[in-house]
């Protein structure tokens, strides 16, 4: 399977040909420069892919991108054009007939179903949640000790106002039958080779059932882009990207707690109250990730920035959480020793960005500024970075180093 | 609301809080559900590089392996200076829990071109 339509070149100026050319005859995107991620050989290409403006790419194939982060002080959601994207297997549903596709519910329930994309939108009640998506290796490149996986900065997050039906209406109408545990989830997207464990997760049944877990067929007001899921995709609010499983084509419901690779080996974390370990050291008990940790950055102004001195600098951000509300977002000038509470935003429900706002005059000089959120529920975000093997959940205190001139 | 509260434990102030987080659709006085075009769709994927670090003859057998399953960005973006047992846990890792088609005696040579090219 692999291999055939692949099309490899050395990358520079010659760009020769090795291997087979592949059917395409048009490249499927534009590199256009660099951008340097502010950790070690943290410089990536700039490149535009049907469907997304230019974003920081990560891999080719699967191809992951990565918001650029001035994104994230032009609005609180996300445009779907520069929302990040994440693959883990590089088999993709490159062809999809909407015509053909069909939902599957099926595993332990009454009546298992075949839905089109039509009927699911006339059939059932149709909602909309405003949700961010984060990837669990959000920010992994700042992670110290430096550990494998995508290295990524803070872009691989985006908020989005989703549209679809409520998992709970589609598994009302297949009838879940007594004694289920789970339900799984499945993509069309394939491993490369036989051997390798399918992309499949699962969510306990209660959670299932809730009415904020969805599928999705539109994000922003349009139909899903390509690379993020098409047709349809399930949202799991305050949850971790991994569960929200992209051309979602298959749902299962199971008698037993699934154990498949996706679950029971990859994506755990520490199981314990600070969701963390020693560096290098692996933990003896891990669980399922589950819920994002409270986060909150500023967005009007990168690391570095020059502003003026001893008059009023607008700061500007996001906050956001797993779904205990952004209760308030404090600011300090000082790297921690004083902190002023920022004024908030609109409020588009409890699982999206929050925008907060705060005006700072700063004496001339150099000041470390850092951001940190705190939730109804009390959690809050360590002033120093907690450390898990994966390079998972890192929710640090922000520090932006701004001069005052 | 209070039956789900008890499941969900921390999560009571957040609900409490929070409200309904979801806007049901109304068909009559819209704004419109998103429809679906049903046109086929086909997606081209990205061309892919051999990084100049890889592209030599000693590098064929990460190039052939690596390869069948992902793009060699995968390799170079990872963090330099990581030594010897950070390369073979990777191939290891591709090989035994993801279950790579890669030969023992390749797995051994690959983790130690990775090792001497990006340490």
């Amino acid at each position: 399977m692999s291999g055939i339509d692949r099309r490899l070149f050395v990358a520079g100026a010659g760009a020769a040909l090795i291997g087979a050319v592949g059917k395409a005859a048009t490249s499927g995107g534009s590199t256009s420069g660099t951008i340097t991620l502010p950790f070690a050989n943290g410089t990536r290409p700039l490149v535009s892919l049907p469907g997304k403006r230019e974003m920081i790419l990560l891999t080719s194939r699967p191809p992951q991108l990565e918001t650029p982060f001035s994104v994230f002080n032009d609005g609180l959601l996300t445009p779907n054009d520069a929302f990040f994207v994440r693959y883990h297997l590089s088999g993709l549903p490159t062809d999809i007939d909407p015509r053909r596709f069909r939902l599957a519910i099926g595993g332990h329930v009454e009546k298992p179903l075949q839905i089109g994309l039509e009927s699911l939108r006339r059939d059932f009640p149709v909602s909309e949640i405003v949700a961010v998506n984060q990837c669990s290796g959000n920010s992994r490149g700042f992670v110290t000790p430096r550990v494998a996986g995508g290295q990524l900065g803070n872009g691989a997050m985006g908020n989005a106002r989703w549209q679809g039906v409520a998992l709970k209406h589609l598994l009302a109408k297949a009838g879940v039958r007594a004694g289920a545990a789970q339900v799984t989830f499945n993509g069309l997207d394939n491993p490369p080779a036989d051997g390798i464990a399918d992309f499949v997760k699962a969510l306990d049944i209660d959670h299932a059932l809730d009415g904020e877990v969805m599928v999705a067929f539109a994000m922003n007001g349009e139909e899903l882009p390509f690379l993020n899921g098409y047709p349809l995709r399930l949202v799991v609010p305050g949850f971790f990207g991994t569960y929200w499983v992209k051309h979602l084509h298959e749902i299962n419901v199971v008698d037993a707690e699934f154990d498949g690779y996706w679950m029971k080996t990859a994506y755990r974390i520490p199981d314990n109250d600070c969701r963390c370990a020693e560096p290098g050291i692996k933990p003896d008990k891990t669980v399922p990730i589950a819920r994002f940790n409270v986060r909150s950055f500023l967005t009007s102004h990168q690391d570095g920035a020059a502003i003026g001195a001893g008059r009023t600098t607008e700061l500007r951000g996001i906050a956001f959480s797993g779904g205990d509300p952004v209760k308030r977002v404090l600011v300090s000038p000082d790297n921690g020793q004083n902190w002023q509470e920022a004024k908030l935003g609109e409020y588009l429900g409890r699982y999206s960005f929050r925008e907060w706002k705060l005006g700072m005059t700063l004496a001339k000089g150099r000041h470390a500024l850092r951001v940190r959120a705190e939730t109804q529920g009390g959690e809050t975000q360590p002033m120093e970075p907690r450390w898990q093997p994966s390079g998972y959940m890192r929710n640090v205190v922000e520090t932006i180093n701004v001069e005052a001139l | 609301m209070k039956a789900k509260s008890l499941f969900i434990g921390l999560g009571l102030l957040a609900v409490a809080a929070g409200g309904v987080t979801w806007t049901l659709m109304d068909r009559e006085t819209g704004p419109d559900i998103v429809a679906a075009r049903m046109e086929p769709v086909s997606y081209p994927l990205p061309e892919e590089a051999i990084p100049a670090e890889l592209s030599d003859t000693e590098a064929e057998i990460v190039v052939n392996n690596c390869t069948a399953c992902h793009s060699l960005e995968y390799i170079t973006t990872q963090p330099r200076g990581m030594g010897d047992k950070f390369w073979n846990d990777e191939v290891t890792k591709m090989a035994k829990v993801y279950g790579a088609p890669v030969e023992p005696g390749d797995a051994e040579a690959i983790a130690k071109l990775l090792a001497e090219r990006f340490g």
